[in-house]
């Protein structure tokens, strides 16, 4: 079965972060969380796949998290709040995370953001 | 009895509090977004309340997805600043008001709102960046006690916006039928458009969002009529948080006066808006 969040309302390329996403995310959002403290992103990165065994998330869900592939962690459940924290510790910003979702590139994104944001269609 | 004196509608977007933080007022990304807050700011400093309410949402900070409170309200008599992970905002923590929270509480769970109460309750962005759009520079507190009024706006499904209003209307009840002399000023946060995940990251919906801007004032049943799937579809995945600006707006009268308004993009990945509205007919 695929862990792909169901396509709610039919908005293309809209996320909709609902309750079953919430269930299945729930131990990598928990990990997410856990990173606004000093002392556990310290652990996290001396251990980075001990800390998501530690969380106990899927096989899918650590291999996200190791290879910062965002998508993938929005896709397994993750809250982009949450996923959020993860790219802070990172240096990433929310815009450089706009330019993987849209696969512009941050440069891009944030050029199209200041000329008043994106449209559909 | 209490009053509510003003409502205050902003988006709470993390950077506009960073921009501040960090001195960045001036920079030409910025300026025109703090510009743009300066009447509201100028009439807030002439008319302070006894007490504030900021609806906001909490964002991975002060709870977590163990609990997911569609409503809840504040009791504590104090809120401590948030660290979200880079080092907690260099802002005040927050004095609370117990006793008129208490009988919110109480008033609102009459009119069958089941909210759920926070003893202890670490504050985010969500709540210190509007009192920072409101008091930009508050010394060692913020210009009066403060009540949080937490909305789920994070997981679906949110509340919709038909009930955040008629929580407003509540709220605005509530606050009357307290028993103290007070005066109340009550912030609406969050929007305006904007999504953040998905191929669909970076939409703005500046028409909608005009709309959105005159309708709060003027028809805000409007708005509350419109479905979670309108809000997603209009204002983008993370924009259906402006329902917690229904919330400040049933609170107020009928009858308002609009003290200023003003729209920006982007700040980070959002639209940003302000609206001051005076609570009566003036």
């Amino acid at each position: 079965m695929s862990e792909t969040a169901p396509d709610r309302f039919g908005l293309s390329g809209t996320p909709i972060f609902d309750g079953e996403t919430s269930r299945r995310g729930l131990r990598m959002n928990k990990l997410f969380m856990s990173l606004r403290t000093a002392e556990n992103r310290e652990r996290f990165l001396a251990d980075e796949a001990g800390y998501c065994q530690g969380f106990g998330l899927s096989p899918e869900q650590q291999q996200a998290v190791l290879a910062r592939d965002w998508q993938a962690m929005i896709d397994l459940g993750g809250s982009i709040f949450y996923v959020y924290k993860l790219a802070m510790m990172d240096g990433r910003s929310m815009q450089y995370l706009g330019g993987v979702f849209t696969g512009m590139g941050e440069d891009d994104f944030l050029a199209a953001m200041r000329a008043g944001g994106r449209r559909d269609g | 009895m209490a009053e509510v004196i003003w409502g205050l509608a902003t988006s709470h977007v993390p950077s506009i509090g960073a921009a501040m933080d960090r001195g960045k007022t001036e920079d030409p990304n910025w300026k025109a977004l703090f510009d743009g807050y300066a009447p509201a700011r100028a009439w807030l400093a002439e008319h302070r309340p006894d007490v504030a309410i900021v609806v906001y949402n909490d964002h991975a900070n002060g709870i977590d997805l163990d609990f997911v409170p569609t409503f809840g309200l504040g009791t504590a008599e104090e809120y401590e600043v948030a660290d979200e992970g880079f080092g907690r905002r260099p802002v005040p923590d927050v004095v609370g008001h117990p006793e008129l929270a208490l009988h919110l509480v109480e008033s609102l769970v009459d009119e069958e709102f089941d909210l759920t109460v926070f003893q202890e309750l670490e504050v985010d962005h969500g709540f210190t960046v509007p009192l920072s759009v409101w008091t930009p520079d508050p010394g060692d507190a913020w210009p009066c006690p403060v009540i949080p009024l937490l909305v789920n706006v994070i997981q679906y499904p949110q509340p919709t916006a038909a009930r955040c209003y008629a929580l407003g209307r509540a709220l605005g009840r509530a606050i009357r039928s307290y028993p103290g002399d007070l005066t109340v000023g009550v912030l609406g946060t969050g929007g305006m458009s904007h999504q953040l995940a998905g191929a669909r990251a970076g939409f703005i919906n500046p028409e909608f969002d005009a709309r959105w801007m005159s309708a709060i004032e003027t028809d805000p049943a409007s708005l509350a009529a419109l479905s979670r799937e309108e809000l997603i579809r209009q204002a983008g995945a993370e924009g259906i948080e402006l329902i917690m600006w229904l919330v400040m707006r049933g609170a107020l009268d009928d009858e308002v006066v609009k003290v200023h308004s003003d729209y920006f993009v982007p700040a980070s990945n959002t639209a940003a808006g302000i609206a001051l509205f005076q609570n009566g007919a003036g």
